[in-house]
């Protein structure tokens, strides 16, 4: 299987997340994916380390597992014991994972209400539970994933990911509004419509929220922004 | 006073959650309906908090109270950020006396003619999600039985969000938490395609959303996932 293609700077920065998250965790591994309902390329883009990008292929191998589950229902799946599964979820993806060590998996989803773009998954080599603090964190992190894959979209060839765009994501109703808002005016899927929503607000340097009231009081986005 | 008949209503509806397929932001809705006939408030409204513990609107039974729940989000105080905070009810029947303790909700509540509000958590255990608000346009004074109805309706929805009576893990409380937050934000984002589609308000395009899902007894927020990724084109009443 071939890994998806992310612009330049956007597989770094994203390491580079996995990597923090798995120190400030003192967890085995975390490794991230892109997954499209479309049909398009999914795979591992980024990983803490080699066996975590190995163990995170499994789900891919398989064609089953938490990320599948977390992507289908938009929503974390957390296995603090994959040994314990019960229910044979996943028995082939959960035989391969046992054998390459995983004790536990905690999958998370980038995502913005409708428009997911992949899934953090965070590795254990010892089954047990998160805290409700390394959950905190581990969302916090699969938000500024989302924000980096949004705004990745952004970087043109040979360019570094320009970090001037705020990797925090404002959780305003009139944001997601005005985003379905160019979902409709532009023809395009809720991912990039928040993309050219973050674009526009950043270089005409006005809020996010700014530019959502303006398109809620019926202003379209330029196609070619 | 509460009368029986509706509470019955309330505790049928409840029942109606407690299986797999059931629709937890029209369950929301109806329940801030419910709270505003079994109160006697002119309206309500229900905030949920994620990991960091920031609250969320979900559920309003008017635009107004709607707007009062963002106000307070808005400017970070009011009742409904402090039941949070206590884990205790909040409540006050004349808000024009509460400048001092809320210097921006109370002055804004009572511009908008809404003089009491009750605020109530809502709580598993010791951990608590979020909190439902009721709104007066009188001093709507409550009496110990309606404080208990009340507060016995935020605990419902508690239940009825978590889906799980006595949730056992950690795990299943982040999950149904997460998850309701993010259906929250896809059927905002459903309401503005529809809103642009249909040219009506988001008010409009939320009922209109609401009303095909009914009919067609569908979970609203799938519905309004199809819409948003453009599966379904939700059709002109």
């Amino acid at each position: 299987m071939s890994a998806p293609v992310a612009r330049d700077g956007v597989a770094d920065l994203l390491q580079e997340l996995c990597r923090t998250l798995t120190s400030d965790l003192a967890v085995s591994g975390a490794a991230m994916n892109l997954m499209s309902a479309a049909g398009g390329t999914n795979g591992v883009v980024a990983a803490s380390d080699d066996r975590s990008r190995d163990v995170d292929e499994l789900q891919f191998s398989t064609g089953e597992g938490p990320c599948h589950e977390a992507f289908t229902a938009r929503r974390p799946v957390l296995t603090p014991d994959l040994r314990a599964l019960a229910d044979g979820r996943w028995p082939g993806y959960s035989t391969a994972a046992l054998d390459a060590g995983v004790g536990a998996v905690f999958a998370f989803p980038l995502h913005v209400g409708a428009a997911i773009l992949g899934i953090l998954d965070v590795y254990s080599d010892h089954p047990g539970s998160l805290s409700q603090e390394q959950v905190a964190a581990a969302l916090t992190c699969a938000q500024e994933a989302t924000a980096i894959l949004l705004d990745g979209n952004l970087v043109s060839s040979g360019g570094r990911l320009d970090r001037g765009l705020s990797t925090v994501l404002d959780h305003r109703a009139e944001i997601y509004q005005a985003q379905g808002m160019v979902v409709a005016d532009l023809g395009v899927d809720p991912a990039d419509a928040l993309t050219r929503m973050r674009a526009h607000a950043f270089g005409n340097e006005k809020p996010l929220i700014d530019l959502a009231r303006e398109i809620i009081s019926g202003f379209v986005l330029p196609v070619d922004d | 006073m509460v009368s029986t008949e509706r509470l019955a209503d309330v505790f049928v509806e409840v029942a109606d959650t407690l299986v797999d397929e059931f629709d937890l932001i029209d369950f929301l809705h109806n329940l801030a309906d419910h709270a505003v006939s079994v109160s006697g408030a002119a309206s309500a409204g229900l905030m949920l908090a994620d990991q960091d513990d920031t609250l969320h609107f979900m559920a309003a039974s008017s635009e107004s109270a709607r707007h009062l729940e963002l106000f307070q989000l808005q400017h970070a105080e009011g009742p409904c950020l402090d039941c949070f905070r206590s884990h205790e009810p909040v409540s006050t029947t004349d808000l024009a006396q509460e400048t001092r303790r809320w210097p921006d909700f109370a002055p804004g509540a009572v511009e908008v003619g809404v003089r009491a509000v009750h605020a109530f958590p809502m709580r598993l255990r010791d951990r608590v999600i979020g909190a439902l608000n009721v709104f007066g346009e009188e001093p709507l004074p409550l009496g110990p039985t309606d404080v208990k109805i009340v507060q016995a309706m935020a605990d419902v929805a508690t239940i009825a969000i978590l889906q799980e009576r006595a949730i056992a893990s950690a795990e299943l409380l982040t999950e149904q938490l997460q998850g309701a937050l993010n259906s929250r934000i896809v059927i905002e984002q459903a309401k503005g395609v529809v809103s642009r589609d249909h040219d009506v308000s988001v008010r409009v395009a939320f009922e209109a959303l609401r009303t095909h899902a009914r009919n067609n007894q569908i979970r609203l927020v799938d519905l309004a996932h199809d819409v948003v990724t453009g599966t379904v084109t939700l059709p002109r009443s």
